[in-house]
């Protein structure tokens, strides 16, 4: 079987002039990444701060406004409602009025000052346990520090002791645990996998549905001539897509660029392909167009949950990380977080290369082997 | 090419699981001959036509195609056939230009332009070039089909009911260039279910239920068909037609217009049984059977037969 360059630039030029006849499609290129990135960089917000708080001060003293004070500083913590009694606060946060609900009770300052070391009630609706995660750590902290400094002359003795060590944490690569520096970078890994699956599967159901096929067969085009002469238009409107978030993600986002934007562009390509290669094997085992879309929709979500773009790869059980390995989204968000965030060069991206390649060669395999040359 | 035929296969069968589409089917096409190509609906001619192009693989048979192995060599096939398939199957999203091209670059030609530009105004399409193929009414997309078959010049024409649904013009338009290109030296393999179009080809084949059931000139064909047929015409036709229908001898009755055909393969039976009918009301006559009666004639039976 010959390749022959005459018959896959037919091919090319015929899908780049149906590409853009397609307004719908082309369409769908474009605003696909706009929407993620409007979705995903600006709506979704992993450390959500400014939460409503209720707070119950039973004991209205200068020790409970200082925490007060000290919990608004968070930043996490908006006191927006004064309770007068506990009953308030149950319905409060039973009817979704607010995230927390602050208690200070009645002997607090009295027993505090005797040492009876008394209890502070923070109460949260932790129906989200992601909404409330980062506020709770932030105040576990507040009460050994806080509170020292109203203990003054002969309450000194009541201040937190020092503990024997210092725990010093140092947050890399993203210090302020900015959300969308871990998400927009992502974004570029999710949206090429969406589009390109689906636009791809498409493509081939389309000829097969449209009655195109038979006549393309009776041709003497070869099967490698016709996938890859599809593919090809698809990887420069994949890069088109790569751009638009890199840019917005330069300007809108200010992510911080670390590392190499020519190696990133470069392993891009490899991620490209395996999405087209994973479009085209669906699109010759769909009968027609919708099941075409349907697998893809089968293969995306997997990737979306289990690659470690929504949800920390680490926390999934053993099995569940095992799927995200075989997953080539999940070695891309590692290239690209890697080389955005932390510099990473060729070498530290290699380990998450070969997994990609494997995955396009064992797809490529199955999709020309699908492709028939004949209707049987 | 080692034979005097374009095509020349023999016992050709393809099975879908258990069904036998195309039963151990021989066909022999002289080169320049249009050879028509009859059968019911789902009676295997499709079947036959994408076996010999390569498009579908046979389970049996042998034999050649323009000289070569039509079960081993059907990528050399593809370059020397033209086929035309049963629906529009070109890109209606690309104009009729850009179809061409497409077609064009795809067998590799190195005149590519000028092939394009010559077939565009052997269409008569020269200024609608730029239209899209999707916006052509039913008779100008078969055109747009039959040149795009014909634009790499193959020896070999596969047509695929190329005139359902087109109007009597065109048809008749189509039919006068099928019958110049044959006369070029092309030959021409066609399905059609219209008997005008039959009596039009230099030689017929009638395929049932996957089974070759008549071939050779439509003389031929009618001559071994072997049946009797009587014209009826008068009043109260149907009436007759209800009394004479199961009568021994009498195999069909069938109107056509205003009179009735009554046909038989026993002549002798045949007459005995509608001899009583034979009153003033109507007028009997003993005609030639025709390439229709003997049709339907055949398909009865074949259901008999095969079903």
């Amino acid at each position: 079987m010959s390749f022959n360059l005459q018959r896959f630039w037919a091919v090319v030029m015929k899908e780049f002039i149906q590409m853009r006849r397609d307004r719908l499609t082309f369409g769908m290129m474009v605003g696909i990444p706009m929407v993620q990135l409007i979705l995903f960089g600006y709506a979704i917000n992993s450390n959500p701060k400014h939460l409503p708080t209720a707070i119950y001060a039973a004991d209205n003293s200068p020790f409970s406004r200082t925490i007060v004070w000290a919990l608004r500083n968070s930043s996490y913590f908006d006191f927006t409602r004064e309770a007068h009694s506990t009953a308030e606060i149950q319905n409060w946060l039973a009817e979704g009025k607010v995230q927390f609900a602050v208690t200070v009770p009645v002997d607090f300052s009295r027993q505090l000052l005797r040492g009876e070391k008394p209890d502070l009630l923070l109460e949260a609706d932790a129906t989200d346990p992601s909404a409330v995660g980062f506020a709770q750590a932030a105040v576990s902290q507040l009460a050994t520090t806080v509170i020292n400094r109203d203990l003054t002359g002969p309450l000194t003795r009541l201040r937190a002791s020092a503990p024997p060590f210092n725990l010093v944490t140092h947050q890399h690569f993203n210090p302020e645990s900015i959300s969308q520096y871990n998400i927009v970078p992502g974004l570029i890994g999710v949206m090429l996998t969406m589009t390109m699956i689906i636009i791809t599967g498409l493509a081939i159901t389309r000829e097969r549905e449209r009655g195109t096929m038979e006549n393309l067969l009776s041709t003497p085009v070869h099967p490698g001539e016709v996938i890859i002469g599809k593919i090809v238009p698809y990887i420069m409107v994949g890069y088109v897509q790569v751009t638009l978030v890199l840019l917005a993600a330069k300007f809108l986002f200010n992510v911080p660029f670390i590392g190499s934007v020519p190696l990133l562009v470069a392993l891009t390509f490899l991620f490209i392909v395996a999405n087209l290669a994973v479009g085209i094997t669906f699109s010759t085992i769909a009968k027609n167009q919708l099941q075409a879309v349907q697998m893809a929709f089968f293969f995306f979500l997997p990737s979306l949950l289990l690659s470690g773009y929504m949800f920390p790869f680490r926390g999934m059980p053993g099995w569940a990380q095992n799927i995200g390995e075989c997953l080539p989204l999940t070695h891309y968000l590692r290239i690209v977080r890697g080389i955005l965030l932390k510099g990473n060069g060729l070498a530290e991206c290699a380990p998450d290369l070969w997994p990609i390649a494997l995955f396009v060669a064992v797809m490529l395999a199955i999709g020309i082997k699908r492709y028939r040359q004949t209707l049987d | 090419m080692n034979s005097a035929f374009a095509i020349d296969v023999r016992g050709v069968t393809k099975k879908f699981g258990a069904r036998t589409v195309v039963n151990d089917i021989a066909m022999q096409v002289r080169p320049g001959e249009i050879y028509g190509f009859l059968g019911p609906n789902g009676s295997g001619k499709t079947t036959f036509l994408r076996m010999l192009c390569g498009l579908l693989t046979p389970d049996g048979g042998e034999g050649n195609c323009l000289g070569l192995d039509f079960r081993r060599e059907s990528s050399e096939i593809k370059k020397r056939v033209g086929y035309m398939t049963q629906r529009f199957s070109f890109y209606e999203d690309l104009t009729i230009e850009e179809n061409l091209d497409f077609i064009a670059r795809l067998y590799s030609m190195t005149a590519r332009k000028a092939a394009v530009q010559k077939s565009l105004e052997r269409l008569g399409m020269v200024e609608r070039r730029k239209q899209l193929a999707g916006t052509l009414s039913g008779g100008w997309k078969q055109r747009l089909a039959l040149a795009a078959c014909l634009i790499h010049e193959p020896q070999l024409l596969l047509l695929d009911e190329p005139t359902a649904g087109v109007d009597p013009k065109a048809r008749r338009d189509f039919w006068e260039e099928i019958h110049k290109l044959a006369a070029g030296g092309l030959t021409v393999l066609i399905t059609t279910h219209y008997m005008d179009e039959a009596s039009r080809c230099h030689r017929l084949a009638y395929i049932a239920y996957g089974n070759l059931l008549a071939s050779g000139t439509v003389d031929e064909v009618v001559q071994a068909g072997a049946l009797t047929t009587w014209e009826v015409s008068g009043e109260n036709l149907s009436v007759v037609a209800d009394k004479i229908r199961g009568l021994a001898g009498v195999e069909q009755v069938v109107a056509f217009g205003t009179t009735l055909h009554v046909s038989g393969r026993d002549a002798e039976k045949l007459r005995v049984s509608v001899a009583p009918f034979m009153t003033n009301a109507q007028r009997w006559t003993k005609i030639e059977s025709g390439l229709e009666d003997v049709f339907i004639s055949l398909m009865e039976t074949a259901k008999d037969n095969f079903s």
